[in-house]
Formats: structure tokens, C-alpha cells, sequence
């Protein structure tokens, strides 16, 4: 029963919430209402079962609450003009009466007049329904400041007048990427090890591809989120980072490697050729049994021409080295200006080391190691530093490589 | 809703500055003005008025009952206002489409959008 009702609560959270919001036309509002209309329902459907539509039962229940509190709070009707919703009749809503309004939440959740970190935090929470010290904790912030962050986000949708809409078609294309970029942030932070994160990003992408299945760059970023996630288990060995080519294949999630691919093939057959699409062809490729370094190399090539990002040509100069050897490798990276990088000195590094050139590899390993801040990166560096003097200099996998996709995205997206 | 929008000219080529102005070409200045033009007859603006440079600026404030004045803007030389013009629009995303036409805003300044307080 537990299952079920928290099954029930995850899938039906957002479209509640969105339905209220529409409705009422206040987020704080909305979400108490939705969560008082939650708590009942525990109560309740445990006793007395489940109703028959339990997301029209929710919206009702929850619609009505804000009504009593409205009454209540005769004083709140005028500062938030909510004259309509006191008007409005406390009937039993059937499911087809009230539309699905997540898209207008989401691309109000993720306005790019919000700062960035505020953007994810009123995605997760009033879509994903996570609670706020989920949220806090994720993001490795206390709880007062994320709830403070939500507040001042939520103030301000109110007070500047952030519409609840979906863009009209002139601004689309520029909010649409806005909205996959807060999607692929939250997957990038899960993807550095707190998959619950992950699992959140899939479930919004999902969620966005079911509600605008025609847009071949939302497709592209869940057909890319996929097939990275689909390597999750194989990605750590004993807290260690394994690289991709070192990764055990049994451990990868084939299921979801196909479904990766049937959403690509959709993305691809609407036409669509954007970052996102392009990405998601590269980490197709990489899960290839043979990996045509060559073709990743020229899809590196052409993202780097969408997006004009030096990571991308670093990410392609990984490629091209293990196509062609490390010297193409190190002539695209050696003109790259992207100094701060970790991941330019540590593949620097790999690359003058095959080419034999220990001396300046040491040098590019510490460079790497001075900026470096995961723990695991460390270890990895530190080990491929002591290596340097007892090394065979026997080929394996750039440092640089295992982070490649990941690292072009970030780029893009913020 | 109404909005005020506050015109930074940041480094922005004006008239003002007459050195810089002649660096741009006549159609690009006959551009400027007609952008200028044009947003001030957009249903729901009411245009302000232009500011004199910062520079002209007296800042006043009072310590112990006294009037202090200080030479030049509140803020920065290079973030003061410069001018402002106030607009009726549905929502933000309406007031941000407006800002992003006021020259300024392309050419090396910025313009603030901020909602006017209702009461």
C-alpha cells in the first residue's frame, strides 16, 4: 500500500501542482493546498481505499482547501486576486475538466529571468515534488538556504510577473533550451554520483518528451541522459572511477541502451541535428562494442561547430588521439585556450606520456592535480603521476575520457 | 502589470559624448533614433525622460541633520542611469521582448527591468 500511494503521489505531485497553480495563480498556495491534499489522501485511502481517479480526487481535495483557507484568510483575497477562485463551486472535478498544465510549469519553473540555481530548485520541487531538504541535501546546501532560495524565486514569479504559460512560438526555441538546460544540470549533478538526481533528470525529460513529443532536442537530451545512465554501475569500482573503456559491459543496462536509441532514432527522424541530438550520436557510439573513434571525432567536429565550445574541441582531440595517435591528439589541444580546465592537463598529460615525453607529462599532471577537486580525480592523477616513472608506456584509456560527454554539455548548457 | 525600465548606457556610443558618437556611421545613428522612436510610440510606453551624463550628478545625503553633497552618481560613473521610460505590459516576458529593442542594451549598456510597486 505504502508503494502504491508513494508511486501514486511521485507520478501525479506535478500535474496537481500544475492544475492548482493554473487555477489559483499562486505557487505558495498551490503547494500547501496540494500537499494538505496529499497528507489526507494517506489517511484516507488506506481506510477506505483507493478512489476511482485519484489525481481528480487530489486536485479537488486540494483545490478546496485552498478555497477554505482563501475564506479564511479574507484579508490574503485581496493582495492576490483570488476574487475567481472564491467564486468557483466546490463540485467533484472529473479528470477531463482540468487540463495538463506541467508544461506551463515547467517553463515558468525554469524562466530565464530566475537565477540558474533557483531554476533547478523549483523544478525539482514543484514538478518532481522533491521536499526541500531533498533538494538542500542534493545540492550540499543547508535546508533554511534552499528554503530561502525557493521563496525568493517563487516572490519573485509573483511580483515581476513571470507568465504561467508555454512561450508563444517566437520565443520557444530560446525557453525550450532553457528548460533541457535545468534538466541536464540536475542529470550532470546526479551523474557525478548522486543518482537519485539521475534518476529525477530521466524522470523530467520523460515527462517533457511526453508533452512535447515533437521536439527533437528534447529527445536528443533523454536519449543522451539514457544512455549515460545506462553505464551507472559500471562507472565506480570500490568507490573508484572506472573509465569507459575499462568498464565491465555486463554491468551496463541494456534495456536502457535500447531505449536510448529508439529515442535518438526519433529525435534523428524529426529532422533534428541540434546540440542535444548530436550529443546524444556520440554517447551512442560510445556504447558501439567497436567504438568508431573516427565518426565520434567528426560528431565532436560538428558539435564544436554548433556550440563554438573549446571543451568540445578538447573532447574531440581525446577521439581523433585514440584514431589516429596522440600526436593529432595533442596539435588540437595544444591550440585550445582553456587554461583552468582540469581535463586539458590530465589528457595533456596521457598524451605526452605516449609520445614519450615524460618530462612535460609530470608537468601536465600536476597542473591537472593543482585544480583538481573530486576525490576520486585526485586518485586517479596521483596514480597515473607515480606511474610516470615505472611506466611501460602500454596504451590505456586518456584520463581525460571518461568524463567527455559530460563536460561538452556543461558547457552548452550554462 | 507596470514596469519601469532603467537604461544603462554602459559604454554605449550617445550623443553626449560626441567623440564616440562619430564612430558610428549616419545610418547606424539614424538607427538609434528610429529604435528610439519607435519604442516610445509602442502602445503602453510612456517614455521618460533622457538623464544629463553622471557626471553632472550631485549626490545628496543628510548626517546629524545635516545636507552632505557629494560630486557625481550614487553608484559607479559606468552603472549610473542614464534614462528610463515606463511600460504597461501583460507580463515580464512582454517587458524583456521591449528591452531587448532599446539600443542600448546591444550596444554596451544594459537596461534593468523592475515591476512598479502596486498598491
Amino acid at each position: 500500500m505504502v508503494a502504491i500511494l508513494e508511486q501514486i503521489f511521485r507520478e501525479e505531485w506535478g500535474r496537481v501542482v500544475a492544475a492548482l497553480i493554473g487555477f489559483l495563480g499562486d505557487f505558495d498556495l498551490a503547494e500547501e493546498a496540494a500537499q494538505e491534499a496529499f497528507a489526507i489522501a494517506t489517511e484516507r485511502w488506506r481506510r477506505d481505499g483507493y478512489p476511482e481517479n485519484p489525481r481528480a480526487w487530489l486536485v479537488t481535495t486540494a483545490r478546496n482547501r485552498a478555497i477554505d483557507r482563501i475564506r479564511r484568510e479574507q484579508t490574503l483575497v485581496t493582495k492576490t486576486g483570488l476574487l475567481q477562485a472564491q467564486a468557483a463551486t466546490e463540485d467533484t472535478m472529473h479528470a477531463t475538466t482540468f487540463p495538463d498544465e506541467r508544461l506551463e510549469l515547467i517553463f515558468t519553473c525554469c524562466h530565464p529571468a530566475l537565477d540558474i540555481d533557483a531554476r533547478i530548485a523549483l523544478t525539482l520541487r514543484t514538478l518532481g515534488g522533491l521536499s526541500t531538504d531533498e533538494i538542500a541535501r542534493a545540492f550540499l546546501v543547508s535546508e533554511p538556504t534552499m528554503a530561502q532560495r525557493l521563496v525568493r524565486a517563487k516572490r519573485k514569479i509573483k511580483a515581476a510577473g513571470i507568465p504561467f504559460r508555454v512561450p508563444p512560438d517566437h520565443l520557444l526555441p530560446e525557453r525550450l533550451d532553457a528548460v533541457l538546460g535545468v534538466i541536464y544540470l540536475i542529470f550532470n549533478e546526479g551523474y557525478g554520483g548522486r543518482g537519485d538526481l539521475a534518476a529525477e533528470a530521466l524522470w523530467l525529460g520523460r515527462a517533457l518528451v511526453t508533452l512535447m513529443p515533437e521536439k527533437p532536442e528534447a529527445l536528443g537530451l533523454l536519449a543522451m541522459m539514457l544512455l549515460h545512465d545506462s553505464r551507472r554501475d559500471a562507472r565506480f569500482r570500490d568507490g573508484e572511477l572506472v573509465l569507459l573503456a575499462e568498464q565491465d559491459r555486463s554491468r551496463w543496462d541494456h534495456a536502457q541502451i535500447a531505449e536510448g536509441r529508439t529515442t535518438l532514432d526519433r529525435a534523428l527522424a524529426l529532422g533534428g541535428r541540434g546540440p542535444y541530438v548530436v550529443q546524444a550520436a556520440i554517447a551512442a557510439l560510445h556504447t558501439d562494442e567497436q567504438r568508431d573513434l573516427l565518426q565520434i571525432a567528426a560528431l565532436y567536429g560538428e558539435l564544436a561547430g554548433l556550440t563554438h565550445s573549446p571543451v568540445v574541441e578538447l573532447n574531440r582531440a581525446v577521439a581523433l588521439a585514440e584514431a589516429d595517435g596522440p600526436a593529432a591528439g595533442l596539435r588540437i589541444i595544444d591550440g585550445l585556450d582553456l587554461d583552468g580546465y582540469r581535463y586539458l592537463h590530465s589528457t595533456r598529460g596521457e598524451l605526452l606520456r605516449r609520445l614519450g615525453r615524460i618530462d612535460e607529462a609530470r608537468d601536465a599532471y600536476r597542473r591537472a592535480l593543482g585544480i583538481v577537486h573530486d576525490d576520486a580525480e585526485r586518485r586517479l592523477l596521483e596514480k597515473r603521476l607515480a606511474e610516470l616513472d615505472t611506466d611501460d608506456g602500454s596504451g590505456r584509456a586518456l584520463t581525460g575520457s571518461y568524463r567527455i560527454e559530460l563536460s561538452t554539455i556543461s558547457v552548452i548548457s550554462t | 502589470m507596470k514596469y519601469m525600465l532603467l537604461i544603462h548606457q554602459g559604454t554605449t556610443p550617445t550623443p553626449l559624448d560626441p567623440e564616440a558618437w562619430a564612430t558610428l556611421s549616419e545610418d547606424e545613428r539614424q538607427e538609434i533614433y528610429a529604435a528610439y522612436r519607435s519604442i516610445n510610440e509602442t502602445p503602453g510606453v510612456t517614455p521618460g525622460n533622457g538623464l544629463q551624463p553622471p557626471e553632472t550628478a550631485t549626490t545628496v545625503r543628510v548626517k546629524d541633520g545635516k545636507t552632505v553633497t557629494t560630486d557625481g552618481p550614487f553608484v559607479e560613473t559606468k552603472e549610473a542611469l542614464n534614462g528610463y521610460l515606463v511600460y504597461e505590459a501583460s507580463d515580464l516576458d512582454a517587458a524583456i521582448e521591449l528591452a531587448a529593442r532599446i539600443p542600448a542594451a546591444r550596444l554596451g549598456g544594459a537596461i534593468e527591468v523592475r515591476p512598479i510597486m502596486e498598491w
